[in-house]
């Protein structure tokens, strides 16, 4: 379970609170304002963002005390997600072992996750050889190997087609279901967290508030939401 | 994870270099007897900014046109033109002044041309003598230092800018200007501080004691007048002015405002038409400037080759052995002080300054105060070689910082928090990310380096023993002796090899960032 | 700590090598050094016959030996000093570090008896120039200030000839030595730190005539087979550069270091000179000198003392910056 205690994130003038909890294994989304919260409270998550006061708790353990790298998730950063200068197959290693000394086994799982994702033949290219949905099921795929209980999304596929987006959804959920992992979803778009979440986070007015039944919450907008939905 | 590098080791270093640059200083003010500047050294300091300032404005300013035109076209052998045009910059001092004597002295060239044309000749001593040594020797680093602000800007913004139709006009306003905002006043700084505690060069090409600089004045009043209070303030006093310029040129720095590119292929943007001559025009002057006495170092030493004692070839190889490990130690600590500059934290203002700080000393100074340091010790003879790789790799940690530095914070801005967050650190992390990643500046930074430290006497003479000599101190000895064509020959020997180590290293860059 | 237990390593073994014989420690200019210069030679001479190892320290050029010898004061491991010229020698003096020689000097065209520095070969300052481009050379100074002859020389605050030369205006010229000067201002292409760049620079054309020795042409036309390179006779007369050699009073060799000097006017260093330092030896060799080196013989000889150089120095100095700098 991850758990939000009494957290409290402030950067120059902005404000951030939330207290609440989510169980393991759930997809949730995080809609809300442009500039209301949503990367910040992912980054704190992370491990990027200090908190001001209040702390995360993962398992009832305190995540202040782990590097970014040590924290049980994996991150997908807007963009980014892959190194340039090494080849897909090398940027899905380093989500094994770090310092990329992979064992054949190691080589062997890499070799099935590019072909779970449909990277099969890609393994040598470098990310500017490949297509923007090749980027993202790349680094879907590091996801994947890496296994950690739970998975962050900043919007990663914002720039991706309708079509490219809702196929990277559907390996998302794969992905979620696969690991059990815990998914926290940054999206601007509404479908998306229909689609994707049972339950949606609305980050607005410095307040995170606590995961709300995706449908219902849609069904029956607060005043935030609705000026934001227009 | 990264932080321990990001922080410890950088600090003990940049802890460590300020000692070693300050220490000397403070050996030979503690040996002062008294503390006094007179005249003749306000005069020296005069000339010597004045000469420093106009050296490092022509030196910059010529470079944005020539490193432009070649950002922006792209001919057969453009490769080889850019690293040919670095070659000056490597020059050994004294070897560089022949050269532009030969092109542009009473005999040479230029007044060739001119007698031939019915014109009276024209002279080059003086203090514009001085600002075109100083230019050949330097607009050399200021084009790469430009060119390398070009290649930074990620090919994606450029097709941003073609797919909005931009035209090269507002191309300048809009990436262009900004990335020269970023790239110039480290350029200006770097040429400055060079030519500031410049010496042989203002000595032969000034024309007399006109051309006096402070360095030169060290040197004087080390030598003749033993007034080691007069030199130590000297050395204060260039240090404080470095500082003064250094600061200023601080806060003229805006980063550059481009983000990440996917290091796609960059995309031909070759500009065509009356651009295309001008930009032909602006190389080819240039390339005629930079490699025309270039050529004449090269014919002045041919015959001399055949002439030359064993010893050059004893004292080369002692050289590169000097160079290479020298160039070891400064690429090492550049990359560890850069990589702790750019992950910022307390302490990256004073670790920045630090690195900064060989660029402003004195290399006399320097010098005469290890020996004092030394000489309580051992006999400064046996620490020669150990103490020319030091010095060596002091006086170029600067530049291969000053290279190192901008990567570096572009890589910690794009990739750091990916890193961070897939847990790579230590050394995992500088070999899978950083020097991949910084493989362009490691290579071009190592190349200069080891080129500056083929071709630096500064030191070693203190502490030379009869057989310990480097090349360029062969070359003196030879010229010494009257032997002007052995010298000549192992001027080129010294030219050449300094030119293929820095070949070597930057070709190694460039092979490894593209492969 | 670590680093004093590393010298007394590094001192120890530099002593465990030299315990079975004797060093002489001699700091000299570099091209005294150097495999061209005289050193290897007498090196060789020396050790044939004193059971002992002769180690030369060169000291970048000769204007530097002095403000080395001064840097490593009484701590010094040199025990002689080789190099100095008379212009610097009453500075060496007053520093106290050096001893006596006791020995008597050997006859020079002026008369030269110093208690602390004994000469080891002497030179006379001349323009050089090139007798094919030069047919007929200016004859003085005041010849050469009124001519458009161009020429390079040194500077007298970093090089040994340079400061030779502003002796040599003083000299010939006294009281009028600033006007001689504010004269030559117009001739004078530049001036260089040292002497290899500025005969470099003559050799490339730069000028017509170079301040060098009277002897620079013999090299040309003893080692390059050239006859074209003169020296040409002023009618003020020629400084004299003497060059001397002196004990350290704290040398721990001190027996050893009597014998070099005695060696030094003996046949084996004294007939290397010529040819290797481009000098006249204080001692004629049995071979006589080389050909060449009677070519030009000043009739005057100019040589301030070593206290009268010291003393003008400083107002030479002023006067050379004041007329050059305008």
């Amino acid at each position: 379970m991850l758990r939000l205690e009494r957290l409290v994130l402030a950067q120059d003038g902005f404000r951030l609170t939330a207290d609440w909890a989510a169980e393991q294994g759930t997809k949730l989304a995080v809609i809300g304002p442009s500039g209301a919260g949503k990367s910040t409270l992912l980054s704190a998550i992370a491990g990027f963002v200090a908190p001001e006061s209040g702390r995360l708790l993962w398992q009832g353990q305190d995540l202040a005390c782990l590097a970014p790298g040590a924290r049980p998730l994996t991150i997908l950063f807007q963009d980014q997600n892959l190194f340039p200068h090494l080849t897909l197959a090398q940027n899905l290693g380093l989500g094994l072992r770090p310092d990329l000394r992979l064992s054949a086994e190691e080589r062997r799982r890499i070799e099935q996750v590019m072909e779970r994702v449909g990277l099969a033949g890609l393994a040598a290219r470098k990310p500017g050889q490949v297509s923007g949905g090749q980027i993202g099921r790349a680094a879907l795929a590091r996801a994947l190997l890496r296994a950690r209980p739970m998975l962050l999304l900043d919007e990663p596929f914002a720039a991706l087609g309708p079509a490219l987006k809702a196929e990277m959804l559907t390996l998302v959920a794969d992905v979620a279901a696969e690991t059990g992992a815990l998914v926290m979803m940054v999206t601007h778009d509404p479908k998306d967290a229909l689609a994707f979440a049972d339950r949606t986070i609305l980050v607005a007015d410095g307040v995170a508030r606590a995961p709300a039944g995706t449908a219902a919450l849609f069904a029956d907008p607060p005043a935030a939401l609705r000026a934001y939905l227009g | 994870m990264a932080s321990r590098i990001g922080t410890l080791i950088p600090a003990i270093l940049a802890v460590g270099l300020a000692l070693v640059v300050l220490a000397p200083l403070l050996v030979v003010a503690g040996r002062a007897t008294g503390f006094a500047l007179g005249p003749a050294d306000w005069a020296a300091l005069r000339f010597t900014l004045l000469q420093a300032l106009a050296s490092a404005v022509v030196s910059v300013g010529l470079a944005v046109p020539v490193a432009r035109a070649l950002a922006r076209q792209t001919f057969p052998g453009r490769g080889a033109l850019i690293t040919l045009m670095g070659a000056p910059f490597l020059l050994p001092t004294i070897v560089a002044v022949l050269g532009v004597v030969a092109v542009f002295g009473r005999s040479g060239l230029v007044n060739d041309v001119l007698r031939l044309l019915g014109l009276g000749p024209v002279s080059i001593y003086g203090a514009h003598g001085v600002v075109l040594a100083h230019v050949f020797l330097n607009l050399p680093l200021a084009v790469r230092m430009v060119l390398q602000g070009w290649l930074a800007i990620p090919s994606e913004r450029f097709r941003l800018a073609e797919s909005l139709g931009l035209a090269p006009r507002d191309l300048w306003r809009h990436l262009e200007v900004p990335m020269l905002r970023a790239v110039l006043p480290g350029a200006f700084v770097v040429i400055f501080v060079i030519c500031l505690t410049s010496f042989a060069v203002a000595l032969t090409l000034g024309g007399g004691p006109r051309a006096t600089t402070v360095e030169l004045a060290i040197y004087q009043a080390m030598r003749f007048d033993f007034d080691l209070g007069r030199a130590a303030l000297l050395a204060g006093v260039q240090f404080g002015l470095c500082a003064v310029v250094a600061l200023l040129g601080w806060l003229l720095v805006r980063p550059a405002p481009f983000g990440a590119g996917l290091q796609r292929a960059p995309v031909l943007r070759q500009v065509g038409g009356w651009r295309r001559a001008a930009d032909a025009l602006v190389i080819g002057l240039a390339a005629a400037f930079l490699l025309v006495p270039l050529g004449a170092v090269i014919l002045r030493g041919l015959p001399g080759l055949a002439e030359m004692p064993d010893a050059v070839w004893a004292a080369a190889g002692r050289s590169v052995a000097v160079a290479l490990v020298s160039t070891a130690v400064t690429v090492m600590a550049a990359l560890v002080l850069a990589l702790g500059v750019a992950h910022g934290g307390r302490g990256a203002g004073a670790m920045d300054a630090a690195a900064a700080l060989p660029l402003a000393t004195s290399g006399l100074v320097l010098g005469v105060g290890l020996f004092l340091l030394v000489q309580t010790v051992v006999p400064p003879a046996t620490l020669a070689l150990p103490v020319t790789v030091m010095v060596n790799a002091v006086l170029s940690l600067p530049f291969v910082y000053r290279l190192l530095l901008p990567e570096a914070r572009v890589l910690r801005a794009d990739y750091g928090r990916l890193s961070t967050s897939l847990g790579i650190s230590g050394l995992a992390w500088l070999r899978l990310i950083v020097v991949p990643r910084l493989a362009r500046p490691i290579g071009f930074g190592a190349g200069l380096a080891a080129a500056l430290s083929m071709g630096d006497l500064g030191v070693i003479a203190l502490f030379a023993s009869e057989q310990g000599a480097t090349l360029p101190l062969v070359v003196q000895r030879l010229m010494g002796a009257y032997r002007m064509e052995a010298a000549a020959g192992a001027a080129l020997v010294l030219v050449l090899v300094s030119f293929a180590l820095f070949w070597a290293c930057d070709a190694w860059g460039r092979w490894y960032a593209s492969a | 700590m670590r680093t004093s237990i590393l010298a007394t390593g590094l001192s120890c073994l530099a002593f465990a090598a030299a315990a079975e014989t004797p060093v002489l420690t001699v700091l000299t200019y570099d091209s005294f050094v150097s495999e061209w210069g005289p050193g290897p030679a007498v090196e060789a001479a020396f050790e044939a016959e004193c059971a002992c190892d002769l180690q030369f320290v060169g000291a970048g050029d000769g204007a530097a030996l002095l403000a080395r010898v001064q840097l490593e004061g009484a701590g010094s491991n040199a025990d002689v000093v080789l190099g100095l010229d008379t212009n610097l020698t009453a500075q060496a003096a007053a520093t106290g570090l050096f001893a006596p020689h006791g020995l008597t000097a050997p006859a020079l065209p002026v008369a030269f008896d110093d208690p602390l520095f004994l000469p080891f070969d002497w030179g006379w300052f001349a323009f050089v120039h090139d007798k094919t481009k030069l047919p007929s050379p200016p004859k003085s100074f005041e010849d050469l200030a009124a001519s458009d002859v161009k020429i390079v020389i040194q500077d007298p605050r970093s090089s040994t000839p340079g400061l030779g030369l502003l002796m040599w205006v003083k000299a010939a010229y006294g009281a009028r030595a600033a006007e001689i000067w504010a004269g030559l201002a117009d001739n004078i292409v530049t001036v260089t730190p040292g002497w290899s760049e500025a005969y470099g620079l003559f050799l490339e054309g730069e000028a017509d005539m170079v301040l060098s020795y009277t002897t620079s042409p013999a090299y040309h036309l003893i080692a390059e087979q050239d006859d074209s390179k003169a020296a040409a006779p002023f009618a003020e007369g020629h400084y004299m550069q003497v060059e001397v050699a002196g004990k350290l009073a704290a040398s721990d060799q001190p027996a050893l270091a009597d014998r070099f000097l005695q060696f030094m006017l003996s046949e084996g260093f004294q007939s290397v000179i010529p040819t290797t330092n481009w000098m006249y030896p204080v001692v004629t060799p049995a071979a006589g000198l080389p050909e060449g080196f009677e070519q030009m013989r000043p009739e005057v000889s100019l040589l301030k003392s070593a206290e009268a150089a010291m003393a003008a120095r400083e107002g030479a100095l002023a006067e050379w910056q004041a007329a050059l700098a305008r």
